[in-house]
């Protein structure tokens, strides 16, 4: 793809913030049943509504909070459950980089509050959105994009811990593949562009198999290697511009 | 002690997130560098994936890889990603039933 040259286009914040709005709904869908799923699961392990939505108030971050409530559970201990949710979320150090690198023209309180709200799920979709940075005000687009997430993330969580056991479980079970199918389903379109993305992602998805299967590390570090090495392998291959 | 364990978890989860805030720009990137981090968006989907998805059904893996070539089927019509969700989330509903 060609790299426009830098000039600002023209773009009111409300607007921004609507585009944003819109480049969060499948996010905003997607973590719904997720995190109702979380909620339940969540005061089955013994919490109550109020801590059930305060962990994702706090730690927005799906994976680690599934973790979390099944380690509480089972009677784990404060130090275990907090290192293991950093261990989980230290991948999220690395898309970090990769986000402030694409929000280097942003002042440092941008920077660090739209940093508070990545996930994968905000970092791959941003990660797509790359020409917004172009446009006038186009913090608001990141802003509104991670306010979508967040808000379905926690009124999902909420609705989940009142809900209880309501739903139906191969309902639920079936919604287990709903971030699996956003990440699939932003990877896609770019493959079908530039194809070398493609073996980029199918390098990462064998080490990180190879990794956590083969070599037993914990997920969380098997991702974060896998995302190094495989980004790392993908430098000869990428040209400058690719993946806008 | 729940509270507690709570804000931990937010702590390691938030310092990891906002340093690169305050190292990147210090950094003048190499022209490979700048490859590297765009292609960290890819290389972590891919990892974020699988072998992930053949736990979705823990005790038929199959489930979740069909599930997944559903939603990259969808997604190559070049429509919106919320078709990719309700179609896998359709198929491994109908493949558990």
């Amino acid at each position: 793809m060609k790299e426009e040259v830098v000039m600002e286009t023209e773009q009111s914040i409300g607007s921004a913030f609507k585009q944003g709005s819109l480049a969060g709904m499948p996010i905003f869908l997607g973590y719904m049943p997720i995190a109702i799923a979380y909620g339940v699961l969540a005061s089955q392990s013994g919490l109550t509504i109020f801590e059930t939505t305060m962990m994702s108030v706090l730690v927005f971050a799906g994976a680690a909070q599934f973790m979390a409530a099944n380690m509480m559970a089972q009677g784990a201990l404060f130090l275990q459950i907090v290192v293991a949710t950093f261990v989980l979320n230290f991948r999220h150090f690395i898309m970090s980089m990769s986000f402030m690198n694409q929000l280097k023209n942003y002042s440092l309180p941008w920077k660090f509050g739209l940093s508070l709200g990545l996930t994968d799920e905000t970092f791959a979709v941003s990660a797509l959105h790359k020409k917004e940075t172009n446009k006038e005000n186009s913090m608001f687009f990141y802003l509104a994009l991670i306010l979508t997430a967040y808000f379905s993330w926690i009124v999902g969580s909420f609705a989940g811990a009142l809900l209880g056991e309501i739903i139906p479980s191969q309902l639920s079970d079936s919604m287990g593949i709903a971030l699996y199918a956003m990440f699939i389903g932003l990877l896609t379109p770019s493959v079908k562009k530039e194809w070398r993305i493609g073996v980029v992602a199918v390098i990462s998805m064998l080490l990180n198999f190879i990794f956590s299967e083969f070599v037993g590390l914990d997920t969380g570090w098997a991702i974060v290697l896998a995302t190094v090495v495989g980004s790392l392998m993908a430098i000869p291959m990428m040209k400058e511009d690719d993946a806008s | 002690m729940t509270m507690l364990t709570i804000l931990g978890m937010a702590i390691v989860t938030m310092v990891p997130r906002f340093i690169p805030a305050f190292i990147m720009d210090r950094l003048a990137l190499k022209p490979w560098v700048n490859k590297w981090l765009n292609a960290i968006p890819f290389a972590a989907l891919g990892a974020l994936i699988f072998p992930g998805i053949m736990s979705v059904i823990e005790e038929a893996p199959w489930v979740g890889i069909i599930g997944g070539l559903v939603a990259a089927a969808i997604a190559l019509l070049n429509v919106n990603v919320i078709f990719s969700v309700i179609g896998a989330i359709l198929t491994v509903f109908l493949l558990t039933m």
